[in-house]
């Protein structure tokens, strides 16, 4: 609890907020990078059918997506169990781990999209060349592909990051809306509507307001500055 | 410690089915030594069995052994970068990340430590970019990129040099200069190079061996000699039929340059220095006349006695002379068939040849 303008403000569910989009944003790029680089090099028509199901998230009602992962995180459902043979304690669905989980599935896209658009832009016959100057396959992604997508590996990881802030339904499904534990911001403030607590929902919404604003304009001028470069 | 460099040999038959484009090389053989050309028009697969040669792509099928390393057969296929080549591409394709320096170390680090590192500083130096080492790559010309593309695979000291059509994208002053420089490094380091082209003119130059493509398929495997003795070489474009003479070069007089050719002289404008021990001069048919006698009161300089040996009817009337000079080398001259009647030109006729322009390959 702080004052703010003379005002009781609870800060707590902005830092679970951060703490939620750093993790999701590190596993989003651990994941992304080698999902993104494999559909990059797909041929095939089934990398529509990928394209999609990465996608999906766009378009679906985060409450849909949200119904389902709480199916599939239920504590008896089949994930919950995987889990806990690797020695897992505890639920996931209310827990900051569920909220995690549900979050990468939530910006999945976000991660994905621009990782792979930088790796697509990326000549083949450099990956040639560098084949023929005796680097292997993890050598050539390493000092070749990671280098030459860094503004995608930039617009993802702020996107993704982001996007898991800005998130309502699927934290709501997923980690229902407990005080301390997986109250995230943007609940927050949707109680203190509820509650006619005006003066707490202008704080916090004006403080994402900013966030927001300055996130983006994070995003253009890496866009600006990087684009030019590479390619 | 034998004769090893003398019989090395890149032999194997290769496939590589693309959907849309099939290679079937069909068994091949080829001497490692000096330069061998891969020609065709474009769609005839010679990019792709230069790939498939370095090992890029993966669905390669077939056997290939280079100077008695087995680099693929059924049970293996050896990944490129533990291909002992260089390669230069059509782009140059330098990383545009790095400086000139850091894509000329890029290979050069990731070389296997038993093998000895290439003279940096003197290959640098050979191919002029001593100067541009901490440039970004972005920022320099056409034929500078290609420079530095050529350094970096010299630098991998290759048992082969694959080249693809590493003149194509430059303007005509930097195609002559490269032209010259990879003539030279040729002859310098002693380079067994695979180079593609559809440019007549760098084979005539460049070409020891030449590879006919098409439809995906070698056709024949020729020397520069055999390939320009047909009378309808696919060498030969609109310009018609062409002579290479092989000569070495001798002093510079009075604003000519004399070219010995065994016992013959041939005489031509002093374009530039030469830096090799043999010069290639290229003839156009068309440019050379023929006399029964060696005329004494005429501007052209350069008259060669010769031995007619064959002649060819053209269409439209021509005739394409084939005559042997002093040293066994050939000459075509084109005439038409009306002056040969004229004449009354008759294979085993001893005539002149009074070539109108003579240049060196360039």
């Amino acid at each position: 609890m702080i004052e703010l303008f003379g005002t009781a403000v609870n800060l707590q569910p902005i830092w679970l907020t951060l703490e939620v989009a750093t993790y999701t944003t590190i596993i989003l790029i651990l994941i992304g990078t080698p999902l993104a680089w494999w559909m990059s090099q797909m041929k095939s028509s089934s990398k529509i059918v990928l394209e999609a199901l990465v996608a999906l998230p766009l378009v679906l009602p985060p409450t849909v997506l949200g119904f389902y992962l709480l199916i599939a995180m239920n504590p008896t459902g089949p994930v919950t169990e995987f889990l806990r043979f690797f020695g897992f304690e505890g639920q996931l669905t209310f827990s900051k781990t569920g909220l995690v989980i549900g979050s990468v599935f939530y910006s999945l896209p976000f991660a994905v999209q621009p990782l792979m658009h930088a790796f697509e832009a990326i000549p083949h016959r450099l990956l040639d060349a560098a084949a023929t100057l005796r680097a292997n396959v993890l050598d050539r992604f390493f000092t070749i592909v990671v280098p030459l997508s860094q503004r995608g590996f930039l617009v993802a990881a702020t996107l993704s990051f982001a996007h898991t802030v800005g998130e309502f339904g699927v934290v709501l499904m997923v980690g229902g809306n407990i005080p301390g534990e997986t109250r995230m911001v943007s609940i927050d403030i949707f109680d203190h509507v509820e509650a006619m607590e005006y003066t707490q929902a202008h704080i916090l919404s004006g403080m994402m307001l900013v966030f927001s604003l300055f996130v983006l304009m994070l995003v253009y001028g890496l866009n600006r500055r990087f684009g030019v470069k590479v390619g | 410690m034998t004769t090893k460099t003398l019989t090395a040999k890149l032999s194997g038959n290769l496939t590589l089915d693309l959907g849309g484009f099939k290679l079937n090389s069909g068994e091949f053989s080829l001497p490692l030594n000096g330069v061998t050309v891969l020609f065709g028009r474009s769609g005839s697969g010679k990019s792709t069995l230069l790939r498939a040669i370095a090992g890029l792509d993966k669905r390669t099928r077939g056997h290939l052994v280079v100077d008695s390393e087995v680099w693929q057969d059924a049970d293996k296929l050896l990944p490129t970068p533990a291909r002992h080549l260089g390669f230069v591409f059509q782009d140059a394709a330098l990383f545009p990340h790095m400086t000139v320096r850091q894509n000329l170390m890029y290979g050069v680090k990731r070389l296997p430590k038993n093998q000895p590192p290439a003279d940096f500083d003197k290959i640098v130096q050979r191919v002029g970019i001593a100067d541009k080492l901490d440039r970004e790559v972005t920022f320099l010309s056409g034929g500078e990129k290609q420079r530095v593309a050529i350094a970096r695979a010299l630098l991998m000291s290759p048992k082969l040099l694959c080249m693809d059509e590493p003149l194509s994208a430059l303007d005509w002053r930097a195609k002559a200069e490269l032209l010259s420089l990879i003539e030279e490094l040729v002859a310098e380091f002693n380079l067994p190079v695979l180079y593609i082209t559809h440019a007549p003119i760098e084979v005539e130059r460049l070409a020891n061996q030449i590879v006919f493509m098409k439809d995906g398929q070698i056709e024949t495997i020729e020397t520069l000699q055999q390939a320009l003795a047909r009378a309808d070489s696919p060498l030969f474009d609109e310009q018609g039929a062409v002579s290479v003479l092989i000569g070495q070069p001798g002093l510079v007089e009075a604003g000519l340059r004399e070219i010995k050719l065994g016992d013959d002289r041939l005489y031509l404008s002093p374009t530039h220095d030469i830096h090799t021990p043999q010069v290639r001069i290229r003839v156009l048919a068309r440019d050379v006349s023929l006399a029964l006698s060696d005329p004494k009161d005429l501007s052209i300089i350069n008259h060669l006695p010769t031995t007619i040996d064959e002649l060819i009817p053209l269409d439209e009337h021509r005739l394409l002379v084939r005559l042997n000079l002093s040293h066994q080398q050939q000459l075509f001259a084109e005439i038409t068939q009306a002056s040969a009647q004229r004449l009354n030109l008759q294979p085993g006729l001893v005539v002149y040849a009074l070539i109108k322009s003579v240049a060196m390959t360039e």
